[in-house]
């Protein structure tokens, strides 16, 4: 076997890595805002005192995180349109119908787990710290400021960052409805040119880096902001 | 959705079986089953190799948990793929092969957990023994490992969990199981696409939830014991 990685610059190999590389990017940035807001709208949704609406929200959480991520692509991607309004379903095709769907996806699969992160970040903190605070006489916003919020980021940012971690390698599993990703190009080109080697290298390459990256971003957190930091 | 799953509920959980190969929910939890059964040896010395006092021995350790960590299972699924036949010279059915890359996979999570449950008993347990006289194979042997494994349980239930879902990605190199099930039966189908997937999700959903709670009803009677009052 010998290895050579030039081919990647003759034809349109390299453009196709590129456009994948690139693809994988935009699915994770765009999985990861809506995830992030919905786990935000999912947070403030857990404070409405009615219980068949909160086993509702249980459920549906439930669901996300115990399911697997290609499963719920799947059921999004070929089950979803059968029940969509008519309106709605010609808007999402207008454009990438594949990304759009592994966009909702991705990002009510990781807004489950972020909810979860963010809340337990939350009730980590004594109410009697609040109390507390505000009885020495600090406003509620100097009471979030200076004394929630430093304990409670603390709490949730490590798991966040892991879930980042997770989101980013599950964007390669949009590959199964054909949204054009690093993996799915990866896949394509092994099937033209049969260089497994080389184009695995490489897609293993980017992965690695994100992943490095990502890690190294939580290590720096946690060791700059510790969450045990009364010590 | 009841239909779906009252004409196709013995292929969504064994497959084609006896008449083929097992396959279905049956099929998953096999490869789940295996997959974590056979990484947890290699995980427990990964995890003593990442507290090790040799700091070669704990790089190695560090580089393996990072990389199986940080890359997608369908890019170790198609390297091992491209590399087992490779290796063995011959073909190798597609279920070997999806278990080879996912006791890699999970051999690196595992191995995280193993170091945590190692870590998160006191120091005093293994200066302890080895005071008293005990090797070091014999302390981790009979003092450190006996206490770590207990208190690691619900972790490794959760792995469990974990691994379950991971394995339902595996049908793209044509594995039988309940993901797998689930293509055939729409593609026999076509026109309840919903309902098909929303069974598969319920069968995913029935045995991850229920290994949930057990790893929370697990992880509260540790801590109880722990505390002493059980």
């Amino acid at each position: 076997m010998s290895f050579d990685f030039a081919f990647l610059t003759s034809g349109n190999y390299g453009a196709l890595i590129l456009g994948g590389v690139l693809m994988t990017f935009r699915l994770f940035a765009s999985a990861w805002v809506l995830g992030m807001l919905i786990a935000l709208v999912l947070v403030g949704l857990r404070g409405v005192p009615l219980k068949p609406f909160q086993w509702l929200l249980s459920l549906l959480i439930e669901y996300h995180r115990n399911v697997p991520t290609v499963v719920q692509i799947m059921v999004w991607y070929f089950g979803m349109p059968q029940i969509l309004p008519r309106e709605l379903r010609i808007w999402l095709n207008q454009g990438d119908t594949e990304f759009m769907f592994a966009m909702i996806a991705l990002a009510l699969n990781v807004s489950a787990f972020m909810a979860q992160d963010i809340l337990s970040g939350m009730r980590a903190i004594p109410s009697t710290q609040v109390e507390a605070a505000r009885s020495v006489g600090l406003s509620v916003l100097m009471t979030l400021r200076y004394v929630t919020l430093p304990q409670a980021i603390r709490i949730a940012v490590p798991p966040l960052v892991n879930r980042s971690l997770i989101l980013f390698k599950d964007t390669s599993l949009a590959m199964v409805i054909g949204v054009g990703e690093l993996t799915y190009q990866v896949r394509a080109i092994e099937n033209l040119t049969f260089r497994s080697f080389e184009v695995f290298a490489v897609a293993t390459g980017v992965y690695l880096s994100a992943a490095l990256i990502l890690m190294a971003t939580g290590a720096v957190f946690a060791r700059r902001f510790p969450a045990d930091f009364r010590r | 959705m009841l239909d779906i799953l009252h004409q196709y509920g013995t292929m969504f959980l064994i497959g084609s079986w006896p008449n083929g190969p097992i396959g279905g929910f049956a099929g998953t939890l096999i490869l789940a089953g295996l997959g974590l059964g056979l990484s947890f040896p290699i995980a427990v010395v990964l995890g003593l190799a990442r507290l090790s006092v040799f700091e070669p021995v704990r790089w190695a350790a560090s580089a393996w948990v990072i990389v199986f960590r940080g890359i997608p299972l369908v890019m170790i699924i198609f390297w091992a793929y491209f590399i087992v036949p490779v290796l063995t010279g011959t073909t190798v059915p597609a279920f070997l092969t999806a278990l080879c890359a996912i006791v890699f996979y999970e051999s690196a999570f595992l191995a995280e957990i193993v170091r945590a449950g190692i870590q998160g008993l006191p120091r005093g347990q293994t200066e302890a023994s080895r005071a008293a006289g005990l090797s070091y194979v014999q302390t981790m042997r009979y003092v450190v490992l006996p206490q770590a494994l207990t208190n690691m349980l619900p972790s490794l239930v959760n792995q469990f969990v974990s691994t379950i879902k991971a394995t339902s990605i595996v049908y793209v190199i044509g594995v039988n199981e309940v993901t797998f099930a689930a293509q055939q039966v729409n593609s026999i189908e076509l026109t309840h696409a919903l309902q098909t997937y929303l069974v598969l999700a319920g069968f995913y959903f029935a045995a991850c939830y229920a290994l949930s709670q057990l790893a929370q009803l697990l992880e509260r009677r540790l801590t109880r014991r722990r505390l002493g009052l059980a």
